[in-house]
């Protein structure tokens, strides 16, 4: 089985779909690498390279360079789902939504509920997330919560290239607005992914690993943390079950609750902040339906709530670490003993 | 001298495994082996099976206690018989060179499986050994790949060549399996022999493979030396309709893992990895259509509507039926109804006696095609 890494898992799964469905277009800042420009087109591939070589095969009236205006890409995009096409839109940093929110949450999330089913809003947004670059407050943050809370978005954030394939597919043939999450430090890590296209069933949790002690729910980057973390534990003798739920929105609880009725202690492990974040959000759901099987307190790991900081150094202390998360297994799992 | 002594050495089982762990020894030191007796779990990412004893011995030296990670090829044991000296056994186990150091450091790459383009699509395949034999064609079940021969393809390639296919819709090949009948598949394994320059064969089918074959064996007699039959469908009527609805169904792990579970008398067999795979391949555009396609053509109503093998059987081919007593799939008293076939009946296996059973499977299919030659 081929190796490849995100960036090129996602670069294949829009290349299929476009070639698959002709309905599936890509608009965003310099997707087609600086269009309307001299010089080398589709020079890079778009800031992140994942877009590299779409424009060559699909030309540009589907793959769509835009001026810098994230409310003009996200009307645009929301418009051109409600009226027959399948747009991937491309919202650089997450950290830029505030400018574009209308679109999205008032908007395309609404239009399938407003118009009685009768409308369908099959708009995929990619976007960047996480701190770890030194890109510091307005470039480093996932706020994944903020999609999750809206009722009518889907929200996606793979962890790896098998999932991000898989999952960017499901996204595109969805009939419903998606965010998809994509870590700005994971575009390089490599995993075997199929050359065929397949999809992922969104709400579908993957167990990266059994165990029976600890139960650790983390997304993204802190998939990779928490695994080393739970590495480390097994040697000690504490057998973490590592859930990565893939999608928060519909969110896996089944595989989440299952696995707590099993262990009774449970760390979630999220980079984003911690008022309103995920972790709580699945901290809440634990409390309120597993509360019989818990054996110790849930413990939250999150960056503090605090923008990100630009000094390497404050920011490699805000982001959660396979220390910390190591710390928090101590802690339930020694609760009471 | 050390002709006598006999090195146990890591298997590789699939084409991916790298290293094993030694699970459990099940004979201590000083044990009298008899062939057939299982000496040691092995574990891999993907499989967790026993090897079984080859030759008869004493199981002088055990070198890779339980719980070590030690490369294909690495020595595991030392097997001799009791009046060899002590010190010879220090010698040679002293002396041992993994043959896996010599294979890194010549050019023969490994064994790769590779596409041919066929009348009804791309398949894949994988070919092993060559020689003078007649060549074997090997040809899973429902939702398998050729991966599933993983035991029993390297024991058959000494001598003669092998293939094991992908069946359309299945694997590596392409999802189309069109109208998904039996004259489809037939045709499908026709023409790839045709491609692969494979004149006559002897056909090892397992489950719908092994109804497949049995199918081929009657459209074309004369290309078929022999059909070892492992778990075929196409005997008799009755299978079990849970295991097949689940198994095109099933799409969280969970359910694939319970499925899975009925292939098996030992429920360890089904690793984490092996589900893994199950759910990735059942991911793959195409696949639900394909498996549901052929389960509505072969098993409507959860009755098998082709029962090609009855046929075959009648029509006087030359062949031996292997099943396990504990199949939950297919029940292994369908056996009985074969009375011109040559039938064995595995004590301690379910669907899968050729991964189960793996050592004693090859031993039936070697005589069975020295016996034939």
């Amino acid at each position: 089985m081929p190796m490849k890494t995100i960036r090129q898992a996602l670069n294949e799964a829009l290349a299929q779909e476009m070639r698959r469905d002709p309905r599936v277009v890509v608009i965003g800042e310099d997707v087609a690498g600086g269009a309307g420009t001299p010089g080398q087109r589709d020079a890079y591939g778009g800031v992140l390279g994942v877009t590299k070589g779409l424009i060559g095969e699909f030309g540009p009236e589907r793959v769509i360079d835009t001026p810098i205006t994230e409310s003009a890409i996200m009307g645009a995009a929301a418009g051109a789902a409600a009226t027959g096409l399948r747009p991937v839109a491309e919202l650089m940093f997450s950290d830029f939504f505030g400018v574009c929110f209308d679109q999205i949450y008032n908007q395309a999330a609404k239009f399938r509920y407003m118009f009685g089913g009768k409308a369908t809003t099959p708009l995929v947004i990619r976007t960047m997330i996480g701190a770890g670059r030194s890109a510091a407050a307005q470039h480093s943050q996932s706020p994944y919560h903020v999609f999750t809370s809206v009722p009518g978005l889907k929200c996606v954030i793979p962890s790896n290239a098998y999932d991000a394939k898989g999952l960017l597919i499901q996204a595109i043939r969805d009939d419903d607005p998606v965010i998809f999450c994509e870590h700005k430090l994971m575009y390089d890590l490599r995993a075997e992914v199929p050359d065929e296209a397949y999809t992922i069933p969104f709400g579908e949790a993957n167990v990266v690993r059994d165990g029976e002690d600890v139960t650790i729910v983390a997304l993204a980057r802190m998939v990779h943390y928490a695994a080393e973390a739970a590495e480390a534990l097994a040697k000690e003798g504490i057998d973490c079950e590592l859930i990565d739920p893939r999608t928060t929105s519909p969110l896996d609880t089944d595989t989440i609750l299952d696995s707590v009725a099993r262990t009774g202690r449970l760390v979630v492990v999220d980079e984003g902040t911690p008022r309103c974040g995920v972790a709580a959000d699945i901290a809440a759901l634990v409390a309120e339906h597993a509360f019989a099987a818990l054996r110790a307190p849930i413990r939250r790991v999150t960056a503090p709530h605090t923008p990100v900081p630009f000094a390497p150094s404050l920011e490699k202390l805000y982001i959660p670490s396979v220390g910390s998360i190591a710390q928090a297994v101590h802690d339930t799992y020694g609760y009471g003993r | 001298m050390s002709a006598a002594i006999v090195a146990l050495t890591m298997p590789q089982w699939g084409l991916t495994m790298t290293e094993g762990k030694v699970a459990e020894w099940l004979k201590p030191e000083g044990a009298a082996l008899v062939p057939g007796d299982e000496l040691v779990e092995i574990e891999t990412s993907k499989i967790t099976n026993a090897m079984e004893v080859e030759q008869p011995g004493v199981l002088r030296r055990i070198t890779a206690p339980a719980g070590t990670t030690l490369p294909v090829g690495a020595l595991l044991a030392v097997i001799a018989e009791a009046d060899v000296a002590d010190a010879e056994i220090d010698r040679f186990v002293a002396g041992f060179v993994a043959p896996v150091a010599e294979a890194e450091t010549t050019a023969e790459p490994a064994a790769a499986p590779a596409m041919l383009e066929g009348a009804f699509g791309r398949l894949r395949y994988l070919e092993a050994g060559s020689g003078p034999g007649v060549p074997v064609v090997l040809l899973h079940g429902l939702g398998a790949d050729l991966g599933g021969w993983m035991f029993t393809q390297p024991a058959l390639a000494e001598g003669r060549r092998t293939i094991a296919l992908d069946l359309p819709g299945h694997g590596g090949s392409d999802k189309d399996v069109g109208p998904g009948d039996p004259a489809r598949f037939i045709d499908a394994i026709a023409d790839a022999l045709d491609r692969l320059g494979i004149d006559r064969a002897h056909l090892v089918g397992h489950s719908l493979g092994g109804a497949m074959a049995a199918g081929l064996a009657r459209r074309q007699p004369e290309r078929v030396a022999g059909l070892t039959l492992i778990a075929p469908a196409g005997v008799a009527p009755e299978i079990n309709d849970a295991f097949i609805q689940g198994f095109v169904q099933a799409s969280r792990r969970k359910d694939v893992a319970a499925v899975l579970a009925l292939l098996v008398y030992h429920p360890a067999l089904v690793s984490r990895s092996m589900v893994e795979d199950v759910l990735r391949y059942k991911r793959l555009d195409g696949v639900a259509e394909a498996m549901a396609r052929i389960a509505q053509v072969w098993f409507p109503g959860g009755r098998q509507a082709h029962l090609l093998v009855a046929e075959a059987a009648a029509s006087g081919v030359r062949m031996q039926v292997i099943w396990g007593r504990e199949d939950r799939v297919i029940p292994a008293a369908q056996a009985e109804a074969l009375a011109s076939a040559e039938r064995h009946v595995l004590e301690g296996a379910g669907h899968m006696p050729h991964m189960e059973k793996a050592a004693e499977v090859n031993r039936l299919i070697a005589r069975f095609l020295a016996a034939g030659a």
